[in-house]
Parts: structure tokens; C-alpha cells; sequence
């Protein structure tokens, strides 16, 4: 019976160079562990925005969404052995924990049952890691800023959670960014949490002992609080550079209407759940050569293109972006050395 | 109880047999909404019903159970520990650390810390203090330590915990063996033995144990250190089917073991417990929360409402019929 799967398969495989197999036939769960904040939200929509026409157009069986009561690994872990039986052919999951799930991650695998993490990701190896390159998103923060400040000067750096590897990663990135373009100086650092008010409060706190600032690197979330407590302080507004929340736009917008004010906006699009459906049906497609690590590309908004996307996001939102099988096929393509 | 009027002896023995088959019933319940669950899964997803599937479904409730059984003591000296699921989580950070890297300082950590749990039942006792506080505040503390023996996710069990949970016995999947050993092992300890009955009675009636000259401290004290060693069995058995551990893995279980010790028949107050259907009960949760659910295709949207809508749908249906009896 297998040897037969296997002939079949390569039959397809060079009948049709691309689409290898048939995935219309395949199911596809998500597992999530939490829906509770706007980031979540969007993740979720954008996910069920993207799979259902999947599913209207046949490419898989169906794509449902499981979300768990509360925020705890057994629970997930539980909703995990109950989408084996169910006979799912992938499972796409946002993990409540790195290493906590591999248990059932591992009987999923051992029941051929393709398992992609996003965002949440998990250690198990048999699983894909679908993890957003924070690492070039801190590096370019500096590199866009050195675009509009070729003369180099002073940034004011706001960090993310502390002890998480977002935040961790990010800020190696910018420090990478730093020691390429030497003529900029990071003066002062605060933590904001990825959140407006903390990032306001903590900034209001520093600026009275600092230099002048040219710039502000940060994390996302933290850029209207930053603009907020530069304002409050009466000092010159800085190159702040933003985080795709709807506020920042706004503010991002405004300023350039008045004065034509330029800076640079990335952050990690929640619609990255679509990317990692995709990645799924690849895998189930019957291609082998996908990477278990694959690095992905964030979302990034120039002075050109962020009004073009202000009205897409929702009050209190931020931008979001569904991913095609096109932009699958791409990212897989990046990631093969 | 209602007076049994006593001109009729007919009249009495109909009163007292509707009595024992409102007892009956009560009795069954747990293993009625057992077989209504299971009947549900069976339904709506046949596949689940098979050794692979009960292995799969039930094997998390075995911590589960071995956490009600925990905080089923506790409830039958009138006490209720909102300590157990963070205990559990601090039992599984040990053991996915110590217990594996140098396993006697692990064993010493949690015989260590079932002391603890026997010394907080002689603290409630002598002080008599209000146990949902002290365990309140142990919660916390209990949680602290496991962050701090695992700031970050992760950790191995060790390999035999890891082989045992991953047992296959031939025919009967392991999660419905352990859970048969389980409530036979308790319910013979608590239920048909005579200091099971002074464990129960220092619940249901502790002036008239006290003036027989049973020492209430020691009773406090022995059911505080049972539920410590359920716990512990508990959290060692959850890090053998996670493989790894969390600081937060237990939290979840405090309210799933209250929950699981009533819907098993057991009652808050008055020393009335039942070991078998406390692990039914906690069988039925864990398959009526995760898989029921599951199979059921909601919108996601509403999935965690269902979660709660199922529960008290079950326990209400235990409700109505204790109330018949009185």
C-alpha cells in the first residue's frame, strides 16, 4: 500500500513540476492557546479569512479553529491528542509553551501527522518552526534610521518585555545595526513593554538627563508613547521609528501632513498564522526539502506605502497581512542553503 | 433528613427504601455522566472510542485524578487546599530538574515538601485558621519556588517516569488501569479500614471523635500529608506524559479537582467523600472539557463558553438528584 502511495506520488511529481500532490482531500486543525488580546484577534481572523477560501477553493478538506478555555499546556496539550484522533493531517499551532507540549507535539508526529508552530513556537524537532527574523528587523530600524540621519547622532533605544526572546532578539539586532553604522550612539535605554503607556511613562522619565536625540529605536507599540512624552518634555520631536499599531500611523500621519515628518514602521503581522497554514498544505503537498526552521520575512511600512494601509486597521489594531501559497512557496525557498 | 413518621411501619420502610435508591443513585451518578460523555464521544467521533483513543483522550486525566484524590483528603477534614494546582506545577519543575540530574536530592525535595503539607494541616488545626487562606498564600508561594527552579519552560523527565507513562499493557490501555489501581488503592485505605473511618469522621463529626479520644491534630495532619503525596504523584505523573515542564502547568488543576470531588459525590462539608467516584469525576472533566469539546466543531468564538457550559450542565445534573434525597 505505501509503495503504491509512494509510485503515485512520484507519478505526480513528474506529471506536474510544482503541485506534487493533492492536498484537497486534507484537513487542517488549529490549535491556539489564548484569544484574549487585539494581536490574538487579528491572528485569528486572519487566519480564518485566508482558510476558508481555501477551503471554497478545494486546495484542502477544511481548516478549523480550536482555541483553548484558558491559557494552560495541559489543556493544549489535551486539545492536541484530541485533534489526533480526530484525524487531522496537520495541525497548526500557537504553543502555550516552547517544551512543555513536546510530548504530544511528538505523538502527533509519530501518528504522520505534519505539526507547524508559529509565534508560540515549539522545541520538538520533529515539528516546523515558522519564526519572524526580529534579528534584521532591529538591524534595519538603524539602517533606515542612517538613511535619515546620514550624519549620524544620538538614539534613545526602548526595549520589549524583559526575559522574553522577542525582546532579546530584537535588541541584538539593533546593537548589529549600531556597530555597522558607528556614527550613532545609543545614550539611553528604557523598557516599555510594547505598550504606549509604559513606554510614555518610562520615556518621560530618562529625557530630562539626556542629549540631544536624533533618534528612537524600539520594539512596536512603544512609538506613539515615546512621541507623547517628547511632546509632554517640550524637546524636538525625533526620528521615532514606529510599530504598525493603528495610533502610530495616525500620529505617523498627521506629522507628515504638517511637515512632512519621514520615518520607518515594522512589527510582526499577525496574519504570519496564514503563513504557517501554508506551510502546512506545502508539506502535505508532499514536498520534503521545507526546513523545520524556517525564518520569515516581518511587515514593514515606508513613508510611501503606510497611508495606503492606515484605513485597513482597525481603531486599536494593528497591521496585518494575509499570506498567499505564493508567499509560502517564497519563504521556503529563502530558507532552503 | 425528614422525620420518618412513625404510625406506619409501611409507611416508614417506603420512606426508607426511597432513601436507599436516592443513595443508589447519588452512588451511580458519577459513573452515569461517566457513561453520557463517553457516549457523546462515541458519537460524534467513533474513532475515539479504541485502545490508541483511550490512551490518547484519558491519559491526562491521570494527573488529573491523582490531583482530586489530593484535594478529596483535604475536602474530607472539612478543609479545601486552593494550593494544589500551583503544588503540582512546583512538583513538575522538580521533577523535570532535580528528580532527573540528581535524583535524591529530588526525592528529598518532595518528601520535604509533603512535610510541608503536613505541617500546614497541624498549623490550621492548632491556630485554627481558615484553610482557603493558608493555602491561598501557599499557592503563591509554591509557584515562586517552581519559577525560581524554572524561570524559563523547560527540563527532562527522567527516563523511567518517561517509559512508565508511556507504558502499553496489552488490551486495556494504561490510563484506565492506573485509574482502576488509583480509586481501588484509596477507596480500600479510606473506605474499609478502621482509621479510614476516623480520617472521615474527623469531617463528619470531630466533637464526638475528639471525646472518644482520637487526636484531631494527627487526623488534620494525615489528610494534610496524603494530599501532599497525591499531589506530588500527580505532578510527577503529568512531567511523564509532557516530557518537559512549566512553571504554570498545574495552575489550571486547583479548580479542577474541586470541581472533580463534587462531581464524584463528594460534599464540602461533613467528612461524605467517595475515592471511586472522585476519579470518575475527574475522568468525566478532563473528557467532557478537552475532547467533548473538541469533537463538537463550535465556532471558535464560543468554545471557551461551551467549555463552561458543559461543566455545569454535568454538575448540575449531580445537583437534582442529591436533592432528592433530602
Amino acid at each position: 500500500m505505501k509503495k503504491i502511495l509512494v509510485l503515485s506520488a512520484l507519478a505526480a511529481m513528474l506529471a506536474s513540476g510544482d503541485a506534487l500532490a493533492d492536498t484537497s482531500d486534507k484537513k487542517i486543525a488549529f490549535s491556539n492557546n489564548y484569544a484574549g488580546n487585539s494581536w490574538r484577534q487579528a491572528m485569528l481572523n486572519s487566519y480564518a479569512i485566508v482558510t476558508k477560501k481555501a477551503v471554497a477553493d478545494g486546495v484542502v478538506a477544511a481548516a478549523d479553529i480550536f482555541t483553548t478555555a484558558d491559557k494552560e499546556v495541559p489543556t493544549q496539550a489535551a486539545q492536541v491528542q484530541n485533534l489526533i484522533l480526530q484525524g487531522y493531517d496537520a495541525i497548526v499551532i500557537n504553543a502555550a509553551s516552547p517544551d512543555a507540549l513536546n510530548g504530544a507535539i511528538k505523538q502527533a508526529c509519530d501518528a504522520g501527522i505534519v505539526v507547524v508552530s508559529f509565534d508560540g513556537i515549539v522545541t520538538e524537532p520533529c515539528a516546523y518552526r515558522v519564526v519572524v527574523d526580529f534579528k534584521d528587523m532591529g538591524r534595519q530600524e538603524v539602517e533606515q534610521m542612517a538613511k535619515f540621519h546620514p550624519e549620524g547622532g544620538n538614539l534613545l533605544e526602548i526595549r520589549g518585555l524583559a526575559g522574553t526572546s522577542i525582546d532579546g532578539t530584537i535588541h541584538a539586532g539593533i546593537l548589529e545595526g549600531v556597530a555597522a553604522h558607528p556614527k550613532f550612539k545609543i545614550v539611553g535605554s528604557v523598557t516599555g513593554d510594547w505598550d504606549q503607556t509604559t513606554a510614555q511613562k518610562a520615556v518621560a522619565t530618562i529625557l530630562p538627563s539626556l542629549p540631544e536625540i536624533v533618534g528612537v529605536v524600539d520594539q512596536g507599540g512603544d512609538g506613539y508613547g515615546a512621541a507623547q512624552a517628547f511632546a509632554a518634555a517640550g524637546k524636538p520631536r525625533p526620528t521615532i521609528i514606529m510599530g504598525n499599531r493603528q495610533d502610530e500611523l495616525q500620529w505617523w500621519k498627521e506629522q507628515k501632513d504638517k511637515d512632512g515628518y519621514q520615518t520607518w514602521s515594522a512589527s510582526i503581522a499577525p496574519g504570519v498564522s496564514s503563513l504557517a497554514f501554508w506551510v502546512a498544505q506545502q508539506v502535505l503537498d508532499g514536498r520534503t526539502d521545507v526546513p523545520h526552521d524556517l525564518l520569515v520575512p516581518y511587515l514593514a511600512f515606508t513613508q510611501d506605502t503606510f497611508e495606503a494601509e492606515l484605513p485597513n486597521i482597525p481603531k486599536g489594531g494593528v497591521a496585518s497581512h494575509e499570506y498567499t501559497q505564493e508567499d509560502a512557496i517564497a519563504a521556503i525557498k529563502a530558507n532552503i542553503k | 433528613m425528614t422525620a420518618v413518621p412513625a404510625e406506619t411501619g409501611l409507611k416508614a420502610s417506603s420512606e426508607r427504601g426511597r432513601l436507599a435508591r436516592a443513595r443508589l443513585l447519588r452512588g451511580l451518578l458519577p459513573a452515569l455522566s461517566l457513561v453520557l460523555v463517553l457516549l457523546a464521544i462515541a458519537w460524534l467521533n467513533p474513532r475515539a472510542i479504541s485502545y490508541f483513543g483511550f490512551s490518547l483522550m484519558l491519559n491526562l486525566a491521570i494527573p488529573i485524578a491523582l490531583a482530586t484524590i489530593a484535594q478529596m483528603f483535604v475536602i474530607a477534614g472539612n478543609e479545601l487546599d486552593l494550593s494544589i494546582g500551583t503544588f503540582v506545577g512546583f512538583v513538575g519543575c522538580v521533577t523535570a530538574t532535580w528528580l532527573k540530574d540528581a535524583p535524591l536530592v529530588g526525592v528529598l525535595i518532595l518528601l520535604g515538601s509533603i512535610c510541608v503539607y503536613a505541617l500546614l494541616g497541624a498549623l490550621i488545626y492548632l491556630r485554627n485558621l481558615p484553610s482557603i487562606v493558608v493555602t491561598l498564600g501557599m499557592s503563591f508561594v509554591w509557584q515562586g519556588l517552581a519559577i525560581l527552579i524554572l524561570p524559563k519552560p523547560g527540563g527532562k523527565a527522567p527516563d523511567w517516569l518517561l517509559s512508565l507513562m508511556a507504558f502499553k499493557p496489552p488490551f486495556i490501555p494504561f490510563p484506565i488501569i492506573a485509574a482502576l489501581l488509583i480509586a481501588a488503592v484509596v477507596h480500600f485505605g479510606l473506605m474499609r479500614t478502621s482509621y479510614g473511618v476516623i480520617l472521615r469522621g474527623s469531617g463528619g463529626n470531630a466533637a464526638a471523635l475528639s471525646r472518644a479520644g482520637w487526636s484531631l491534630l494527627k487526623t488534620k495532619v494525615m489528610l494534610f500529608a496524603l494530599a501532599g503525596l497525591f499531589g506530588v504523584l500527580s505532578g510527577m505523573a503529568l512531567i511523564g506524559i509532557t516530557t518537559s515542564a512549566d512553571a504554570n502547568i498545574g495552575n489550571g488543576y486547583t479548580l479542577l479537582a474541586i470541581a472533580g470531588v463534587i462531581l464524584g459525590g463528594g460534599e464540602f462539608v461533613g467528612g461524605r467523600i467517595s475515592p471511586i467516584g472522585a476519579v470518575i469525576g475527574a475522568l468525566t472533566l478532563a473528557l467532557a472539557a478537552s475532547p467533548l469539546l473538541t469533537f463538537m466543531h463550535i465556532p471558535p468564538d464560543w468554545q471557551v463558553a461551551a467549555n463552561g457550559a458543559i461543566l455545569i450542565i454535568v454538575l448540575a445534573a449531580r445537583v437534582l438528584i442529591s436533592r432528592r434525597e433530602r
